[in-house]
């Protein structure tokens, strides 16, 4: 079933009738607004964010501790959507491996990593990653070593990962480290 | 309220409206590991009332949330969510 056929998608197109019908909600001004927001929001934004912080030490400790303030780096902020975002960016290491998945349902940072994957939002990985996570990894031919984290972003709080920085790239410029950098990779199911 | 390091508990209990500590989270044994700031209750909020209240990063042992697996999940509580 797809996104927009779905019953929930009805009900929410009958209420957004109902509001414009009643002049709660001007039709022009949401499509403009939700246009403006997804013409920023691509992955491109999180690769960008995840080359800087393999260049920059100092990025990188700002990133992991206030992630919100540090995108001001590079020209990005979480306050384009309705309400301004709480980011949190993981960091994988050789001993620790991160993966991120909204549960209750779909909760993703999308101004930085564009929409999510129609697989984040389906019931399959939402209960199955939490609970084995090292199996659906597998099912995406991916077998991290360490640890494995699952962060579930069931409240306020946005999840990126940040990978680790991929072998045979020393001296590489932050455009070209930006090119190597996935959705997947920022979300965990994927080393980059 | 918590501090980071703190042990604490989920609440066990199913509630009859829109809440977002999920079920596999109930009645769970975790650390506080961030603090998060004050967020509104989104339970709260579902019922047109605002109440604000700090929000923690809790990290889970699969074991703890599931009887088995060796890895952790970590999900993010409001206060009332914990004992």
């Amino acid at each position: 079933m797809t996104h927009s056929s779905s019953p929930l998608a009805a009900r929410v197109r009958h209420v957004e009738a109902l509001l414009e019908s009643r002049g709660l909600v001007d039709p022009v001004e949401l499509d403009r607004a939700l246009e403006a927001f997804l013409a920023r929001a691509s992955p491109a934004n999180g690769a960008r964010i995840v080359a800087r912080a393999w260049v920059s030490d100092e990025f990188r400790a700002r990133l992991l501790d206030d992630a919100g303030a540090a995108l001001a780096d590079v020209g990005l902020s979480m306050g384009g959507g309705l309400q301004v975002q709480r980011l949190c960016v993981v960091e994988n290491t050789p001993a620790v491996h991160n993966v991120v998945v909204c549960t209750l349902c779909s909760c993703y940072p999308i101004a930085l990593l564009g929409p999510s994957p129609t697989w984040y939002k389906s019931p399959a990985y939402r209960a199955q990653v939490v609970r084995d996570p090292r199996g659906v990894l597998e099912s995406f031919g991916f077998s991290p070593d360490g640890e494995i984290a699952v962060w579930d972003a069931n409240a306020e709080t946005r999840y990126m990962v940040l990978p680790m920085r991929p072998g045979g790239t020393e001296g590489w410029d932050e455009e070209r480290l930006a090119g190597l950098v996935t959705r997947n990779g920022l979300i965990g199911v994927a080393p980059v | 309220m918590f501090q980071v390091g703190d042990r604490v508990r989920t609440s066990a209990a199913a509630v009859p409206h829109h809440t977002r500590l999920p079920a596999y989270a109930r009645g769970c044994a975790g650390t506080v590991v961030g603090v998060e700031g004050r967020w509104p209750l989104a339970d709260a909020r579902a019922q047109g009332a605002v109440v604000v209240q700090p929000v923690y990063t809790v990290r889970f042992s699969a074991s703890e949330l599931f009887g088995a697996g060796s890895h952790s999940v970590t999900l993010s509580m409001w206060e009332e969510y914990l004992t």
